[in-house]
């Protein structure tokens, strides 16, 4: 009995990816009716499924399959023409038998269902005369195939009666039509075998670590090479087993064609789908992960993204619409692309939605940048559809996209163009189970941080002038750009040594789209280790993907670089607000650091200007100052000085703050604060308060223009401090001046 | 003839107590321990079983005893729990004990908190009670804070 189990087992095997080539097959076929080829494998694969299933006393699928037969081999000889009523009703038949198969695979029988409908379909579409000579082709399906094609497992079957005249397996022509895999060479191996290789592979790994680590120290010469030559072909083991699960993604991609198809229809929109990098290779959980989100995302491109042919024409656009997928290797992660020529996302009508359903505030929205409300459609609950469809648009699909990406590591991005389309982006690390990584100790503990997520290591000695702090956020500036701090001491709440002000070790790490930095105490160095999962209890510490066995034979805990990110909410939408509004959505003058005077202008009011468009400091008493026609100026090198009061001009409380008032109390021997400025050949002074300090900063202004005069406002050590428009002050002052008659 | 159940039998703070020894895959010396920040404190650490990595769970605490006192180190009970391989960490490792079933008593209603759940019953031994733990719930540890 056992060798009929076999047999029916390989026959499911078989006859499901023989289904799949047909359903490419068939969405190809209605693209170009022609092609005669593609029509002879479909005809081969039916008439095989039918001959095999009529061996095996699947009766009910062998009489579905027939029906399917007659018509195709009359669209084989030409007799009839591929039209879309045609390939539905074959996809249909496809459908069947796959349904059928499913209640073979799962019950053992064909399942209760009576498939008339579709045999009357089919029957239907056959009965359309012939296209050429009347001359119907006699109902021979296919050629005598010798006795001795038969393999020997068909010998030893104890029920030969069963089979009928016609051949059962088309020995040499299966194989042509399975002749897209690599036929021959290849070999099937069971998913959960090569799942155990796996795993000897990675205990391997560790007890190599392990030897290595100990034999490191001996001085046995004959001792040290049996190492190396354990660790070489460890190495070379481990590359090859990881190799057998690898599959290309074209596996997977090949059910999109059908997929595509069915849903343009259902829309009533034409799409046609484009693939790039079908043999770029994927282990295969992988695989089986992103399978459902990509199938989401093809169906919300159709559905929700490509617009129908009336708004496509409109719009100037091509009536088909494209889908382009792409997928490719780049820095040890695996790129895949979904690209639509659509409508794009519609920013403000996300920011709507999203506030609608109470994801976020109006001011929230009001702040976001275009790349953080693209990223709302990610979030749980969300669903911009108008009618909730089959196809998708049910609130779920995104966010559960995301989650499923997440899980294996991944991260998903999205872009957007309106009325051009929109690109979603899936970036997933390519292995699981062994991976190098960065061996840190903070703490008194050693955790291990996955190299895949490492950008790079900064050493800092003096901690205290490099860490700033922006809403109490400490940041390093690194080449320019923000990065928040995490500290790992603090974060894990270990004790720590190490106080402000000496030096740290910053571990710059790349959590899900945004960058931070990791201080940590000691950094190690870099291994490849066995991931292990964490136990039910570690689970819900988000902080943490696994543990591994180091070289010594001690655990160390593997971090969550995305869950540290998270939970130190450096990714949080909150956090998002500060920094990017600090560096990403504003405006900035440069991207250099600038040195700039600050100076306060009266009670407590703080503004800077640019060191460079200050000549001088000056100090000068009160009783200098003179009058000439309405403003006040000054003697200086020469020239008449005309002064701009800037508490007077910019001050938050202009009556009282001036300083050059007539009031006699006031007019006591003070000195006055005077900020020279060149302008062209003509000196300017602007009169403050105090001057407090010169800084460097990268001047990063978080309001437009607030008031003529000022350029916006930065924070700079950590007070809100105006930038004067110096060159408008100036024209104001110099206009005034000059404006006065003599 | 009345049936029999056999138990392994430690010793943690004052209490005696056994868990079915079908459970029990070994009791070992004190392994050494890594640390899990962040999770609860009964969960003392990690340690490494030949090749796999176990979870360490700390009865005392879980049984909310008072702390061991510096430098005695705990053994473990390593038992096969419904989620996986569990150590249990003890003070003192005893004997494999046969018990007769008839012996076997409720816990009394006086026992409140975190006993009550633990402890599934005593049996009445010739001078002194064996209480019986299962071992699902010493390391079920959902309900606790992290």
């Amino acid at each position: 009995m056992t060798g009929i189990d076999d047999l029916t087992k390989e026959f499911l095997v078989e006859s499901y990816e023989n289904l799949d080539q047909l359903d490419r097959d068939f969405v190809a076929l209605e693209h170009d009716p022609h092609a005669k080829d593609k029509l002879g494998s479909i005809f081969r694969t039916i008439h095989t499924i039918k001959g095999t299933c009529g061996c095996l006393g699947f009766s009910k699928l062998e009489s579905v399959a027939h029906v399917g037969e007659n018509l195709l081999s009359r669209l084989r000889d030409g007799e009839l023409l591929m039209d879309v009523e045609m390939t539905s009703g074959l996809l249909k038949l496809a459908d069947s038998i796959r349904e059928i198969l499913g209640f073979i695979e799962s019950a053992g029988n064909e399942g209760g269902k009576d498939y008339a409908d579709v045999k009357e379909l089919l029957v239907r579409l056959n009965d359309t005369p012939s296209i050429n000579s009347p001359a119907a082709a006699a109902a021979e399906p296919a050629p005598m195939v010798p006795a001795d094609a038969i393999p020997a497992e068909a010998d030893a079957m104890a029920v030969p009666a069963l089979c009928k005249e016609e051949p059962v397996y088309d020995g040499p022509e299966r194989r042509v039509a399975a002749a897209d895999s690599v036929a021959g060479n290849a070999i099937r191996v069971d998913v959960t075998l090569l799942d155990r290789l796996m795993n000897l592979v990675g205990e391997l790994v560790l007890a190599r670590n392990q030897v290595l680590q100990h034999t490191s120290s001996q001085k046995d010469a004959a001792l040290l090479r049996t190492a190396q030559r354990l660790n070489l072909i460890t190495t070379e083991l481990q590359e090859g087993v990881m190799k057998t699960r690898m599959q290309p993604i074209g596996n997977l991609w090949n059910k999109f064609p059908r997929i595509v198809r069915d849903v343009a229809n259902a829309c009533h929109k034409k799409v046609r789908i484009e693939m790039e990098g079908r043999e770029t290779e994927l282990d295969k959980t992988i695989l089986e992960a992103i399978k459902d989100p990509l199938t989401h995302i093809i169906r919300n491109s159709v559905d929700h993204g490509i617009e129908t042919p009336e708004h496509r024409s409109t719009a100037g656009k091509a009536e088909e619409g494209l889908l382009f997928m792409r997928a490719f290797h780049e820095g040890g992660q695996v790129i895949i692309e979904v690209t639509d020529d659509g409508k794009g996302i519609n920013t403000e009508v996300v920011k709507r939605k999203a506030i609608e359903k109470g994801l976020i505030t109006s001011d929230e929205a009001g702040r976001m940048s275009e790349r953080e409300a693209l990223n709302l459609i990610f979030a749980a609950g969300f669903s911009t559809a108008e009618r909730v469809t089959n196809v998708s648009g049910r609130g779920v699909g995104m966010d559960v996209v995301k989650t499923n990406v997440e899980k294996i590591g991944g991260t998903v991005d999205v872009q957007s163009r309106q009325g051009e389309g929109t690109t979603l982006r899936i970036k997933i690390p390519l292995t699981l189970a062994i991976i190098p990584a960065l061996v840190v100790t903070s703490g008194g503990e050693r955790f291990a941080i996955p190299q895949v997520s490492l950008l790079e290591l900064v050493r800092i000695d003096e901690t205290s002038s490099f860490i700033e702090t922006i809403n109490g956020t400490p940041l390093y500036r690194l080449r320019g750009n923000l990065l928040p701090l995490v500290y790992l001491n603090r974060e894990l709440k270990l004790d720590s040594e190490s106080s402000a002000g000496t030096a740290a070790n910053i571990v710059v790490l790349r959590g899900g789209e945004r960058q931070f930095g990791l201080v940590v105490d000691q950094i190690n160095d870099t291994e490849e280790i066995v991931v292990k999962p964490l136990a039910k209890q570690l689970k819900r510490i988000s902080v943490f993907a696994g543990a591994t066995i180091m070289g010594d034979g001690r655990v160390a805990l593997i971090l969550d670089v995305l869950g540290m990110a998270q939970r130190a909410n450096v990714v949080s939408r909150g956090h998002e607000a500060v920094v990017g509004a600090a560096s990403e959505s504003s405006m900035s003058i440069g991207n250099d650091r600038q040195l700039l005077l600050l100076f306060s202008v009266s009670g407590g009011q703080r503004m800077a200007i640019p060191l460079s468009t200050v000549s001088r400091l000056e100090e000068v008493s009160r009783t200098t100052l003179e009058d000439a026609g309405g403003t006040k100026v000054v003697q200086y090198r020469g020239e008449i000085m005309p002064l701009i009061e800037i508490a007077g001009r910019f001050g938050a409380s202009p009556a009282t703050a001036m300083v050059l008032d007539s009031d006699p109390a006031r007019q006591a021997a003070e000195v006055v604060q005077i900020v020279v400025h060149r302008h062209d050949d003509r000196y300017v002074g602007l009169v403050v308060e105090q001057i407090l300090d010169v800084v460097e900063e990268r001047l990063q202004l978080q309001k437009a223009a607030a008031r003529l005069g000022v350029l916006g406002t930065a924070i700079i050590k950590d007070r809100v401090t105006e930038i004067l428009d110096v060159q408008t002050v100036v024209r104001m002052v110099l206009n005034v001046s000059e404006g006065v008659p003599a | 003839m009345s049936d029999s159940k056999q138990y392994c039998s430690f010793y943690v703070g004052d209490l005696f107590i056994g868990v079915d020894v079908c459970v029990v895959q070994e009791m070992i010396r004190y392994q050494e321990m890594t640390r899990v920040p962040l999770a609860p404190i009964e969960l003392r650490g990690l340690i490494n079983l030949r090749g796999q990595i176990v979870t360490a769970i700390d009865l005392r605490r879980r049984l909310q005893l008072a702390a061991r006192s510096e430098g005695e180190l705990p053994m473990n009970v390593v038992v096969r729990t419904s989620d996986g391989v569990v150590s249990l960490l003890v003070d003192e490792i005893g004997d494999v004990l046969s018990v007769d079933v008839s012996d076997f008593e409720e816990p009394p209603d006086t026992l409140v908190g975190v006993s009550r759940e633990l402890i599934e019953g005593v049996y009445k031994l010739k001078d002194q009670l064996l209480l019986v733990v299962d071992p699902d719930k010493a390391a079920d540890l959902s309900a606790l804070t992290v």
